[in-house]
């Protein structure tokens, strides 16, 4: 497959590898795969949504006591970052398709920053809870950290489990949107081709959307 | 593959060498690498199975001292990696990722499926994830059975991450795989290349993926939980920290009931291909066989309770995953019976892979009537976690997925290697396989009934005779599938050259040389009737 | 009914020892004849058809025919009607399994690796050993003590997982006298096919006297009530008391007053402070060759009189 889009007497052409008939085959193609990917990341944070759900029910005294050590004003500014990234990430596209290279990679590059911001402030909610002895499961030393509920450690099971599989995917994306930024630099996307970009920004706004949904249920539940 | 000279330029001269190989994105390739490393997974799996059988030929553990495995901790090792081993690298992947690579993209006339690259990278993962599972042999090994129950699996001082981190990584790459056909199907199909107009196969390979791709995220999640189980202690499913150990089992049959049909909807498009092609004459009932796959991908969602019908979960639940459980037999069955008409009025021959195929209706059959009686609740609480259970689901899978893997090897041997097979060798391991079948696993049922259970190293005098009858047929199996891998070598190296349709078959793959070249068809194929048009 | 009753001689299961069994065996033979029925129907027509149409010459016409209609409906149909009836006929069968009997007889049942612990309302602890008296009901509550194991009796065609952290549990009434397996059917480990038992149907008097008898054993000599303890605690499952040969522990056959090398070179004797000890902290010193962490403490689970049992009693291991 060949990537590279190299000018054609001055006219860019569309983007097609070996296997297929023609440009759209190939961005419809690409669009629909990502998207049943983004249906297994999905049910994969549905099932540990499931679990949590399950327990919530089960022991809501101790989500409540859990919900209580966060802080979230910290949970509520992350929140805040990543929706401001989804948006520069959205607006990258947009760029890419106006041949606005320069704008896109600003953009691309925001929303990098975000992520970063997003992972600074959770390394530092992290170490915080560390500092407090506030460890998952039967690391967990109830007479120690004064926990109410017996079984305070399977909030933090629960708590780092999440946000855990949540912040590396995060990084992934940082780490896919950086490439995008090279490759956008390079002069790879343009008005014809822009399905890479495309792709990762629905990751993207997936794993935003992920979060949405685990901001309230782990901070202000209770 | 020094032997394909005399075809022309093919897939298999295209690019030589080994690097070529590695970095090859041809689907038809990756198939054929899937091949050469399902059958490494399937022969350490025969070994394990062998040692079994071998152990309960002759127990002795009064004194804990075994006849061939050391001990009951050896023994659980053994059993525990032959199920992961033939669950996660053999079953799963067989059918799909072999033969559906193969031939999806041939089926419905495209070049290669739809994303080369990740049909490449899917294939690492598989190689990744079986090696760390596997090599979890040269650790402290692995004790917990397949299904890796809490909270057996979190007590016990065996390697368990590592084997879930494998089988996770290798459900990345079902998951990869099924993406990839769901988009092959949808967007590449040759022009007048309707639904409707493709091969049975194909329809099965598109229910499978769809199962692949919603029911494999559970289980990855399900294995990490449980890793971070093991590593932190999270507590989610240890009864220790308040968790539930019940959940767990939730989880992990949520996808693996599903997976079951995973791992025998792709047979059951295999031996759609081979009855109409063997009998000449068009599918009865299309449209009902390509639904009822569809129907069971659908419907396997919400039967997985019926495995933990002793479980502790409520009498309620029971019942409504046995009722929902009896509903998952009527597609079933209509595909028995449309098979069966299918032969009718036909012109019937008996080449090795038409053997396969009737193989498996004989045993799919009575997997199948086994099945409904372990869905029928108070019947189940008796067989469950039995040898009854052992026999059923060995009916279905060996019976069923491996028979058909074997059947439609050999069917489209010709197309793959460019070479025929020796017809009286092939002919040998289906009888050898199909007897020695029998002789194991028949008796196991009648060993349930009497109520032995499973995962036993030793057993009571009751049971003895019927585990030697048991034992022996396992020695037939193996005569037959030694059979098979020397008539594999010997078509490949020494067999005659294969025309392009040997068969007389009606489906896509067949208009294109043998071994197709390498981009499948020289010219673009345009479709114009639908798969088995026998006039 | 003839073949009623053939289809049921046939079946292989274990003998009934209850009602519920019988009716499970009832439905299991209708399943058996339907079964048959269905498979010569489907293998029976397969055989006959690919017999009859086999392939006369290779220019043979085959007839065209894609679908049937009313022959798809009947062979849906008529499989959902027995499927959902079968279905039905079970469902009557497991709401009587599943509906506990009020005034049962209770007796506590604990898994554990890799025994089964029994205990009756009054106190009596056994080991292995369920006793019952016939023609009442039975409510077994099921607990474990470590990972999930499976209280199985075939004879009552009745099984139950034992979970962790809560109870479950079985009922039964038995009609037949006599001794019924136990088997553990939830995979559990090292010797999971050594968690064995046997349920003893006895009659009412029988049984009376056997939880009296229980009852009196408290006051046995000291040797006795440590092999009754040795048994309850199933030290058996990893030492054996009547051969030298290691089981997943070492023997403790005439080890009394022996030199033993350790994992770490040294000797120890084998006395009544390395016996105690080993039962308190089991990881302090192990004998060569067999591996460590294997064997729990028994730290505050005996008190000092059954201690002086225990010792007692493989001090007279000869």
């Amino acid at each position: 497959m060949s990537t590279d889009s190299a000018t054609h007497g001055g006219v860019r052409s569309a983007h097609v590898s070996h296997h297929f008939k023609d440009a759209t085959q190939e961005y419809d193609s690409g669009k629909q795969g990502i998207w049943l990917f983004m249906v297994t990341e999905i049910l994969m944070f549905g099932a540990i949504l499931v679990g949590y759900g399950i327990f919530h029910n089960i022991y809501p005294e101790m989500f409540a006591e859990g919900a209580k050590t966060l802080d979230w004003r910290m949970g509520f500014i992350n929140t805040l970052v990543l929706i401001f990234s989804s948006f520069t990430m959205a607006i990258s596209i947009s760029f890419v398709q106006k041949n606005e290279t320069k704008k896109a990679a600003f953009a691309l590059a925001t929303t990098v920053l975000c992520g970063a911001i997003f992972m600074v402030i959770k390394y530092f909610e992290y170490s915080h809870k560390f500092h407090l002895g506030l460890y998952p499961g039967h690391f967990l030393d109830t007479a120690k950290v004064g926990a109410e509920h017996a079984n305070l450690g399977m909030y933090f099971g629960f708590y780092y489990c999440m946000t855990g599989l949540h912040g590396i995917h995060v990084l992934v994306g940082m780490g896919l949107i950086i490439w995008l930024l090279i490759r956008t630099i390079r002069g790879d996307f343009h008005s014809q081709y822009w399905l890479p970009v495309e792709g990762v920004g629905i990751f993207w706004h997936i794993v935003d959307l992920i979060w949405i949904f685990l901001f309230p249920l782990l901070y202000l539940v209770g | 593959m020094a032997t394909t000279s005399a075809h022309g330029d093919n897939y298999l001269n295209h690019e030589k060498g080994l690097w070529s190989w590695l970095t090859t994105v041809d689907h038809k390739r990756i198939g054929l690498m899937y091949m050469i490393t399902v059958m490494f997974f399937f022969l350490i799996g025969g070994i394990m199975a062998l040692l079994l059988r071998l152990e309960l030929f002759a127990p002795n553990a009064a004194a804990n001292v075994g006849g061939v495995l050391k001990n009951g901790d050896v023994y659980n090792q053994v059993l525990t990696y032959h199920g992961a081993i033939m669950v996660f690298m053999v079953i799963v992947p067989g059918i799909p990722a072999i033969l559906g690579n193969f031939f999806l993209p041939l089926h419905i006339g495209a070049k290669d499926v739809a994303f080369p690259k990740i049909n490449l990278a899917s294939w690492y993962c598989f190689m990744a994830g079986a090696a760390l599972a596997v090599l979890t042999l040269f650790t402290k090994k692995i004790d917990t059975g397949w299904t890796f129950y809490t909270p057996y699996s979190i007590k016990t001082g065996t390697a368990t991450v590592m084997m879930v981190l494998g089988a996770f990584i290798m459900g990345m790459s079902s998951i990869l795989t099924g993406l990839n056909f769901i988009v092959t199907v949808h967007k590449l199909r040759a022009p007048g290349m309707t639904m409707h107009r493709m091969p049975l196969f194909v329809w099965a390979l598109y229910s499978t993926a769809i199962l692949q791709m919603l029911a494999t995220p559970v289980l990855g999640i399900t294995l990490l939980l449980l890793a971070a189980e093991k590593l932190f202690g999270v507590g989610i499913f240890d009864p220790a920290l308040g968790g539930d150990p019940v959940l767990f089992q939730h989880f992990f049959w949520f996808y693996s009931h599903p997976a079951v049909y995973i791992m025998i909807i792709p047979a059951m498009g295999v031996v759609s291909e081979l009855i109409t092609t063997f009998s000449r004459k068009v599918i009865f009932g299309y449209t009902a066989i390509a639904y009822s796959s569809l129907g069971i991908a659908a419907v396997s969602f919400f039967v997985w309770g019926h495995h933990m019908f002793v479980s502790g979960q409520s009498e309620t639940a029971g019942i409504l995953f046995s009722f929902l459980t009896m509903l998952v037999g009527v597609p079933t069955a209509i595909k028995m019976f449309n098979w069966v008409a299918t032969l009718y009025r036909g012109s019937v021959t008996f080449d090795s892979p038409m053997l396969f195929a009737l193989g498996f209706l004989f045993l799919f059959a009575i997997g199948g009537v086994t099945g409904i009686m372990l869905a029928t609740l108070p019947i189940n609480v008796h067989f469950h976690d039995t040898y009854f259970v052992v026999a059923h689901f060995h009916y279905v899978m060996v019976g069923g997925t491996l028979m058909a893997l074997m059947g439609g090897f050999y069917y489209w041997f010709p197309k793959m290697f460019g070479r025929m097979f020796n017809e009286f060798t092939a002919r040998m391991s289906f009888i050898f396989i199909f007897i020695g079948f029998n002789v194991t696993f028949f008796p196991q049922f009648i060993l349930g009934a009497m109520g032995m259970p499973r995962r036993y190293f030793d057993y009571i005098p009751a049971y003895e005779s019927l585990n030697k009858i048991s034992t022996i047929g396992s020695w037939l199996i193996l005569t037959g599938f030694l059979f098979g891998l020397y008539t594999i070598v010997q078509g490949i190296r020494k067999g005659a050259i294969a025309p392009m349709n040997p068969w007389r078959s009606k489906t896509l793959e067949w208009t294109t040389s043998s071994p197709p070249p390498h981009e499948n068809f020289k010219v673009e194929p345009i479709v114009t009737a639908g798969p088995y048009e026998y006039r | 009914m003839m073949w009623f009753n053939i289809a049921k001689a046939q079946s292989f299961m274990p003998t009934q020892g209850t009602e519920i069994a019988k009716q499970v065996d009832n439905l299991y033979g209708f399943l058996l004849i339907t079964s048959f029925i269905a498979c010569v129907l489907v293998i029976g027509g397969m055989i006959y058809f690919v017999w009859k149409y086999r392939r006369k010459s290779s220019e043979d016409k085959t007839a065209y025919i894609s679908h049937n209609t009313f022959l798809e409906f009947l062979w849906s149909f008529i499989p959902l009607v027995i499927f959902l009836g079968v279905f039905a006929w079970g469902w009557f069968i497991y709401h009587d399994m599943r509906s506990m009997p009020k005034n049962a007889l209770e007796i506590n049942i604990l898994g554990k690796q890799w025994a089964w612990e029994v205990e009756y309302k009054n106190g009596y602890k056994t080991v292995n050993e369920v006793v019952v008296p016939i023609g009442q009901d039975v409510k077994l509550l099921l607990s474990s003590n470590d990972v999930i194991h499976s209280f199985f009796i075939p004879s009552f065609r009745i099984k139950q997982d034992a979970v962790p952290g809560r109870y479950t549990a079985l009922w039964f009434r038995a009609d037949k006298l006599g001794d019924f397996h136990i088997f553990c059917t939830e995979y559990c480990g090292t010797s999971h096919s050594g968690m064995i038992g046997k349920l003893k149907v006895v009659s009412r008097e029988e049984f009376d006297n056997y939880l009296e008898q229980g009852q009196e054993e408290r006051h046995l000599p000291l040797a006795k009530k440590g092999e009754k303890l040795f048994a309850v605690k199933a030290c058996a499952s990893c030492h054996s008391v009547d051969s030298p040969a290691p089981k997943v522990g070492p023997s403790l056959f005439q080890k009394f007053g022996h030199k033993e090398v350790m994992d770490d070179g040294t000797e120890i004797t084998f006395d009544e402070n390395y016996i105690r000890e080993s039962i308190l902290e089991p990881n302090k010193h192990i004998v060569k060759g067999f591996p460590k962490g294997v064997m729990p403490t028994f730290q505050g689970q005996l008190n000092e009189n059954e201690l002086n049992a225990l010792v007692e009693y493989i001090k007279e291991l000869k």
